[in-house]
């Protein structure tokens, strides 16, 4: 029986580029899919299709059970979305805006008043209830958003990039609110350029890139795919990368990407792809003081989701400088999007 | 956490038609209070008819024939069914930029993602734009009173036709805002969606009766002029007001202006409404 988010071999074309190549997902309910891919990878397409927001040029979509393509507003009833960029009128106030949200799931005005001030306690805006969406903070606006997505707490919910721009208080906030709402039966749709975030939150990973899912799988094996662990040294003396590097090469183990042992002249760092673990570090730390080889420092690395993205893609899911700014204006987002569709 | 375990299903609308009411009611509530909060915007769409009344009424005034008088106060008297006409004409833009903007913050994709009645952001915007252009044309009839306009200058009127004719003023006012409606949709941007919704409503309300007498324009000029659904209604205000200047041509929506501006208008808000309702259901920002 498919899961609460099914697609099955979802397409979407914009004039002749390919932004859904073939696309199939299957979240079962109560669970957490992360959908993991760089900017223009098709995420945001995928969401708005299985949203009602878009319609695919070809595709099974089912999510509650329903038919996305022929009960939209039947689906409509079931999920909550909360998008790329804070989607509540800057004019209205926080309690106004759940309100209204509200009203047009059809609940009447008393109730959906009620409603609202339940939610801003529990989204920590009820102090600011009275203020209009203009003067709150990024975060806040996020929390609203978040928040006009549960007005009706929706048994399925997409959040596309849900923290991209926050700061990581304001990060970790939304972490927890996310996670509160999974534990209670949830089932949801994550996209995010954030490896860690993934990480974090989702119990199943799906690596997009070019509008096809390239890997997936759940993170640890995700990342037991890409090799096992790495033995990073970084040397004291320049001079010294030379013999550190071909003795740390003895303990390399063919099948890290390339199998090599990698090094960086400037950070004096020397990676290698080893097995054997702690055992082998101790042994590794001795073998370097025998020789009279300084280290800086010395550790065993596990594979993160990053290094998984770069074996799988060839190239780095987030240009760091562009998602640690604010990125959060209405028109640095409306790019992102207009290159995400572009794709 | 409680935002999850205390779901309340919801149920299906009973009546199609009662939700849709419903739904537009509560979006032209939503723009009512922004409109209420960006007063500057109200102001500002005041100040510019007032001043096309004070402009035409002391500058032109003087030196315009109107039906073979050179009299001021006949073109005055003949003006304002002009002025009042393109003003209504103007929220055009209001409710295009109004639409652009909600498209550009996402707004439009948060509405498309609720079970609301499909036409309702559209029909709640064009009710908030009815309200602002019925509050315009007050403001604006009192200064065209003050300046010295009145009805019945030209033969007799009552109450229920001067009425009439401001009815006819809202109706195409709320017409065009569906074509704003549409502009807002496919422009995205506001700023386009302002400059998109104003430029051809220049030669709209200028190739018309409005502030000229159309007779003494070239032959096919003459025509567009009297057949454009924008004179119709101008005709008809001029009619009903009792003013001046009144078409003699025999072009039918000349001779029988009131049902030609109620059949232009409602015909504008079925094709524009439909064009845009279609548009809205597969709208991306």
């Amino acid at each position: 029986m498919p899961g609460a988010i099914y697609a099955e071999g979802l397409v979407k074309t914009f004039g002749d580029v390919k932004a859904l190549d073939g696309v199939d997902l299957d979240v079962p309910e109560g669970t957490v899919l992360g959908l993991l891919g760089p900017n223009g990878a098709g995420k945001t397409t995928a969401v708005r299709c299985l949203t009602t927001l878009l319609r695919p040029d070809s595709g099974k979509l089912l999510v509650a059970g329903l038919d996305v393509l022929k009960q939209p507003n039947e689906v409509r009833r079931s999920i909550g979305l909360s998008g790329q960029f804070a989607a509540v009128d800057e004019y209205l106030t926080g309690r106004e805006n759940l309100q209204m949200v509200g009203q047009l799931y059809q609940m009447k005005a008393k109730a959906a008043k009620v409603r609202a001030d339940e939610l801003l306690d529990q989204f920590n805006l009820a102090d600011a209830a009275d203020r209009t969406a203009k003067t709150y903070s990024g975060g806040m606006r996020r929390r609203l958003d978040l928040a006009a997505a549960l007005v009706v707490s929706p048994p399925v919910m997409f959040m596309d990039e849900p923290t991209t721009g926050l700061d990581p208080r304001n990060r970790q906030m939304l972490w927890e609110v996310i996670k509160q709402l999974v534990a209670g039966g949830t089932t949801l749709l994550l996209t995010t350029q954030y490896l860690e975030e993934a990480d974090h939150l989702a119990h199943d990973i799906a690596v997009v890139d070019h509008g096809r899912v390239i890997a997936r799988g759940t993170s640890d094996q995700l990342k037991a795919r890409t090799g096992g662990e790495r033995v990073e040294v970084v040397v004291h003396e320049r001079d010294h990368i030379p013999i550190a590097s071909a003795l740390l090469d003895k303990y390399s183990l063919r099948g890290f990407g390339k199998g090599d042992t990698a090094v960086e002249e400037h950070t004096r760092k020397i990676t290698t792809p080893v097995s054997g673990g702690a055992k082998l570090l101790a042994e590794i730390i001795r073998e370097l003081d025998t020789q009279g080889i300084e280290i800086d420092d010395i550790g065993l690395r596990r594979p993160t989701l990053d290094d998984v993205f770069l074996s799988l893609t060839g190239h780095l899911a987030e240009e760091k400088d562009e998602e640690n700014g604010t990125g959060a204006t209405p028109d640095t987002k409306d790019r992102k999007h207009k290159k995400e569709a572009a794709k | 956490m409680s935002a999850v375990t205390d779901a309340a299903p919801i149920a299906a609308p009973s009546s199609a038609l009662g939700q849709s009411v419903h739904d537009s009611l509560v979006v032209a509530k939503r723009n009512l209070i922004r409109m209420s909060r960006i007063p500057e915007m109200v102001i500002f769409g005041l100040i510019q008819p007032i001043m096309f009344v004070v402009l035409f009424t002391y500058v032109f005034g003087g030196s315009m024939q109107i039906g073979g008088s050179t009299s001021a106060t006949d073109y005055k008297n003949f003006l304002m069914a002009g002025i009042f006409a393109q003003t209504v004409t103007f929220a055009t833009a209001s409710s295009g930029a109004g639409i652009a903007d909600d498209m550009h913050k996402g707004l439009i994709d948060r509405f498309r993602s609720l079970p609301m009645a499909r036409g309702a952001v559209l029909t709640g915007r064009t009710l908030a734009d009815l309200v602002q252009t019925a509050l315009t044309l007050l403001v604006l009839a009192i200064v065209a009173l003050l300046v010295g306009w009145r009805v019945g200058s030209d033969g007799s009127t009552n109450a229920g036709k001067v009425l009439g004719a401001f009815g006819l003023l809202l109706l195409l006012g709320y017409a065009f805002t569906w074509i704003g409606a549409l502009i807002g949709l496919t422009v995205r941007t506001p700023e386009a969606a302002t400059s998109g919704g104003l430029i051809w409503l220049f030669p709209v309300t200028f190739i018309s009766n409005a502030f000229v007498d159309t007779s003494h324009m070239t032959p096919w000029l003459r025509h567009i002029a009297e057949w454009n659904p924008f004179s119709a209604t101008v005709q008809a205000c001029r009619v009903l007001f009792a003013n001046p200047g009144q078409s003699p041509s025999d072009a039918w929506p000349m001779v029988h202006p009131v049902w030609a501006s109620l059949i232009y208008s409602l015909l504008i808000i079925l094709i524009f409404r439909t064009l845009a309702v279609r548009k809205y259901r597969s709208a991306t920002a």
